[in-house]
Formats: C-alpha cells, sequence, structure tokens
C-alpha cells in the first residue's frame, strides 16, 4: 500500500534527545521456543521507534519485556541510564510506560471518560478513606483528572462519544479511547501494539495523524509495532526489523528498506 | 380503610427487611464485581462479625469501642482472605474459586464458635422492635421503630457505596480490574490493593448487616442462613449491579410479606420462605442478567 501522509516537518517541538532506554542482548525463551534470540537497540528520547516484521517475528514478545510483562531470561533494559533488574507492568507504568495492546484491552463496561479517567490513576494519591469521605485531596484530584481527561478527549477528537460504554463503540474508535486512556498517564514513553491493526485506510490516516500529532504536541517518545510497511515507513524516525526473533536491520525508513535480509524476510527468498 | 392500614403496615414491613436483604446481597456484589467471584462465605462472615461484636462487648469493651475494634478485625479478615484464599487461586476457574470460598466458610464458622461460643445471644442496639407511637397514635398503623432505623441504616449505606463505586477513582479501579487486569496492570492500578480494599469493605458490610439482623433474631447460628435470601435479590437485581440490589431488595422484601399474608392462607401460610425464589425463577426465564446486570453477549 503506498500512503501518502503528510512526513513530518523537519521542524519538531521536541527535538530528537538522548537514548532514553537501551534493550541489550534481550533473549526471551518459553520452554524450547526462543521468542527472541540477543537483541539489542536503543530508543532516543522524543523519536518515533517502529519494530517491524512479518508474523511471529517477536514484535510483540519485545514489547511486553519493555512492558514487564515478560522477564528476559538475558539481557538488560536500561531506562534513562539506569539499569532495571526486574520489570513488572506496575513498574513500567510507575516509570512512565505506557501501552496500548493488540487486542484491544478497555474496559468495556465502562463509559469512554471513565475509561480515560482510570488512565489517571497513577497521578492520584488519595487514599481509600480521603476518597470515600471526598476529603480535600481526594476531590481536587478528581477535578484534575478530569480536566486531563476532558483535554485529551478535544485532542483526539471524541467529545461527541464521552458518555458512550466502550463496548458499544466501532473498533477505529476504541483503539483511539485506548490510545487516550494511555496518555492519561502523561507517560514518558508510549507503547503502541499494532496500533493501526485492522482499521481501513481512512481509520489508518487518522490514527497517523493523532500518533503524529502526540509525538509533536506532548514530545512523547513512541514505539511501535506495526506490520504495515507504508505506513511504518512514513511515520517513524528509526525502525528495528526482527525476523524469527532476531535482529535483522536497524536503520532510517530508507535505510532498513534498502536493506537486502529485510527485502528477504518480506519477499521470501528463492530457494 | 382498616384493610389498607394493614395492607400499608405489611408492605411497608416488608419493604424496609428489604432493604436488609440489599445490604446482605451487597457484600456478594462487591466482591463478583472485583474480582468475578461468588463468595459463598458472605454469609459466613456476617456471623462471624456479629459473634465477635456481641463476644467484644462482653468481655467489657462498651458499644463503641467494640464497634471500631470489631471493623478492624472484619478488615483483617478481609485481607487475610484476599492474601491467603484468593491471591494462590488467580487465573483458575470460577469453578474452584467458588468451592474455595465454600471452604471458606466452612472455617469462618467453626472459627467463629470456636472463639466465642455457640450460645444465642441477645443484641441490644438501644431501638426496641415496637411500634412507632406517633405513627400508631395519628394514622393507626403499626410500624416497627427497629424496622425502620435498620432499614434507614441499610438504605444509606447501600447507597454510599453505590456512589463510591460509580463516581470516585476506587470505584474506576475496581471496575477496571473486574473487566479486564492486564490492561488494569498497565495503567498502574495495583490489583491486590483493589481485592483487599474489596473484601475488607465486604467485611464491614457483613457487620452492619449482622447487627441489624442480631439485633432483631438473635446472634446465633442461623444469621448464615439470611444470605440465602440474598440470593433472589442477586438473581433479580443482578450480580453486578449497586443499584440493582436496592431495587431488588425491595421488590423481594415487599413480595414475600405480601405474599405471605394474602397468598400464604391458601397454601396453609409459610409461603414467606419460598416466595422470593419463585421470583428469581421467573427472573431467570424473562431477564436472565438481572434488572440492572450487563447483559450477557455471546458471539457466534
Amino acid at each position: 500500500m503506498n500512503m501518502t501522509m503528510p512526513i513530518q516537518t523537519p521542524q519538531r517541538a521536541f527535538a530528537v534527545g538522548a537514548p532514553i532506554l537501551e534493550l541489550d542482548s534481550i533473549s526471551l525463551r518459553f520452554g524450547g521456543v526462543k521468542a527472541l534470540t540477543n537483541i539489542s537497540f536503543n530508543v532516543l528520547e522524543h523519536e518515533i521507534r517502529a519494530i517491524i516484521g512479518p508474523n511471529g517475528a517477536g514484535k510483540s514478545s519485545m514489547l511486553n519485556v519493555i512492558n514487564g510483562v515478560y522477564v528476559p531470561q538475558e539481557g538488560s533494559i536500561r531506562f534513562q541510564g539506569e539499569r532495571l533488574a526486574a520489570m513488572t507492568p506496575t513498574r513500567a507504568a510507575r516509570m512512565g510506560i505506557a501501552r496500548t495492546f493488540q487486542n484491544i484491552a478497555l474496559f468495556r463496561g465502562m463509559s469512554v471518560l471513565d475509561n480515560i479517567m482510570a488512565g489517571r490513576t497513577l497521578h492520584m494519591h488519595a487514599n481509600f478513606l480521603e476518597v470515600a469521605f471526598r476529603l480535600p485531596r481526594a476531590r481536587r484530584e478528581e477535578t484534575e483528572a478530569r480536566e486531563k481527561a476532558e483535554e485529551i478527549i478535544e485532542f483526539l477528537e471524541i467529545e461527541h462519544i464521552r458518555k458512550t460504554p466502550v463496548a458499544r463503540l466501532p473498533y477505529g474508535l476504541k483503539k483511539r479511547v485506548e490510545l487516550g486512556r494511555a496518555l492519561a498517564a502523561e507517560p514518558r514513553i508510549l507503547l503502541l501494539d499494532e496500533p493501526m491493526a485492522g482499521m481501513n485506510v481512512e481509520e489508518k490516516q487518522d490514527m497517523c495523524r493523532f500518533i503524529i500529532d502526540v509525538n509533536d504536541h506532548y514530545g512523547t517518545t513512541i514505539v511501535l509495532i506495526e506490520h504495515d510497511m507504508g505506513v511504518v515507513m512514513d511515520l517513524s524516525d528509526r525502525v528495528v526489523v526482527l525476523d524469527y526473533g532476531k535482529k535483522i536491520g536497524d536503520g532510517t525508513p530508507a535505510e532498513v528498506r534498502a536493506n537486502q535480509d529485510v527485502i528477504n524476510a518480506y519477499l521470501g527468498v528463492a530457494h | 380503610m382498616e384493610d389498607f392500614r394493614f395492607f400499608i403496615e405489611v408492605l411497608v414491613g416488608g419493604l424496609l427487611s428489604g432493604l436488609m436483604y440489599s445490604l446482605v446481597a451487597l457484600g456478594f456484589v462487591l466482591i463478583y464485581k472485583a474480582s468475578g467471584v461468588f463468595n459463598f462465605a458472605q454469609g459466613s462472615m456476617v456471623f462471624l462479625a456479629v459473634l465477635s461484636f456481641v463476644g467484644f462487648m462482653e468481655l467489657g469493651l462498651p458499644f463503641w469501642a467494640a464497634l471500631p475494634v470489631t471493623i478492624g478485625m472484619m478488615v483483617l479478615v478481609g485481607m487475610a482472605t484476599e492474601r491467603l484464599v484468593l491471591r494462590p487461586l488467580v487465573g483458575q476457574s470460577d469453578t474452584t474459586l467458588l468451592m474455595a470460598t465454600i471452604g471458606l466458610a466452612f472455617i469462618i464458622e467453626g472459627v467463629a464458635q470456636i472463639a466465642w461460643g455457640v450460645d444465642v445471644r441477645r443484641l441490644d442496639l438501644g431501638i426496641h422492635d415496637e411500634p412507632i407511637m406517633w405513627l400508631a397514635d395519628n394514622f393507626e398503623i403499626l410500624i416497627s421503630q427497629l424496622d425502620i432505623a435498620a432499614g434507614i441504616v441499610a438504605g444509606l449505606m447501600v447507597v454510599a457505596l453505590a456512589l463510591l463505586f460509580s463516581r470516585t477513582k476506587v470505584g474506576r479501579g475496581l471496575r477496571a480490574v473486574a473487566d479486564d487486569p492486564a490492561a488494569a496492570l498497565s495503567i498502574g492500578i495495583p490489583l491486590s490493593h483493589i481485592w483487599m480494599l474489596v473484601w475488607a469493605t465486604a467485611g464491614v458490610v457483613a457487620l452492619v448487616a449482622g447487627m441489624l439482623w442480631g439485633a432483631r433474631s438473635g446472634v446465633q447460628f442461623a444469621l448464615v442462613l439470611v444470605a440465602l435470601k440474598a440470593l433472589p435479590v442477586l438473581i433479580i437485581g443482578g450480580f453486578t449491579s449497586v443499584p440493582g440490589v436496592i431495587v431488588a431488595g425491595l421488590i423481594v422484601g415487599a413480595t414475600e410479606k405480601v405474599a405471605e399474608v394474602y397468598i400464604g392462607p391458601y397454601f396453609g401460610g409459610g409461603i414467606e420462605g419460598w416466595a422470593p425464589y419463585m421470583l428469581a425463577v421467573l427472573f431467570l426465564l424473562v431477564r436472565p442478567e438481572g434488572l440492572f446486570g450487563e447483559k450477557i453477549i455471546r458471539r457466534v
């Protein structure tokens, strides 16, 4: 597919900076299955970094390692230069790593607004008793959370579905709400697991625009997984290519596109 | 006119005892909402809570000291249950969890009786099961003070918890955990805290329910059976709805009393015990998710 996207202007609000996340020699096995083998790459602050590869290449596993869902058998992760021993999803969230899921994981019974406000959890410190008795701090935090949620709702252009239970929304909007919930945490790094999977062209264009806007407006570092090459090439600053759990390419979209291993992996090789 | 006054008495009495069923059912809903577990031990928690309360008073604590001590104890019991019973079983099937709570019920009942003995005790809340004189004098309607007080306490408690769980971050956390634990973790909602909180709250709800029922019918083992009356309330109101619990409690309370008085004689009386279950069966046939429950949608 050849999509003509508004490619990022060279003048960006947040210039790409030093490495914020460094993955060194990560290996992950499930029993005898090698999901990831000796993978190293880094993510620079404020950049949009893509992880691509054919099905089963280990992209989601990679994201789950960064997010602490899986603990790799070998290798280390550094976040802002600090080596992390054991990552858990809760720790990742506390450090400012937010994520979306490949198969939308929204709170189905809750409204769009409540889903996004739930994303503020880590910014709300009032304890149970303060909340139960509506003490000043709990009230103030609730108001702040509401304001932030409204800001995000406006940013993502979903004002009209604010009070709708998410279970009723069409697929594309659910993905957008999930992005909103992740943004509500004001993350340093945003992990997007196939944000455009299953979308039609129009929805994909919208999502691309929002990803670029998030990066541009909040300066959020973005790591995204995608298998649609066209989308990735237009969107990302740099791309890591995985195949069968190994890294076969790393560089700017142009470099990756010219890489013979990558072409082989995507198009196959004559045997 | 005489008939109408009598009907009002029966109806109001039924509605008020219905609120007390709501309170017991609320304990079930809290835990079911957060962890999808039908907590068979809720009735035992009611029994343990009020028995301990009376026990502490027998040890010489005044009412206002025994209350916080018992609340503290129920919070600890709730937290221990989360830590020792539920957490090791995370990810097991619903049936496994249900069986675990049945086991828990026996343990709690046993421990309560070993600790405090098996005698039936009286609980005096300072409000007596006598008609309110003002109503009796002016309208010739006899309504028990205790019923009114219990109904008000139960109603307030249910409304307060309904607001807490629909309007605050605690409520959002609870619903989030119930809907998708993995996503809840990813936004930093600590699962174990939410579960502990819910079990502790269920423990406190059990104490209030136990005190109201204990004041009315004595603190005794039979309180465990009150939980069975919560079942039709849950089926009619929906397992996941706090407002549903109020409405269904009122329906069940009113139905059983009115049915007993007006339909009972045709069956030789005693239909109070099973009329609510008949109603629940009707609901299961017509609206299995309950009045306010989440619609059960199955994709084919």
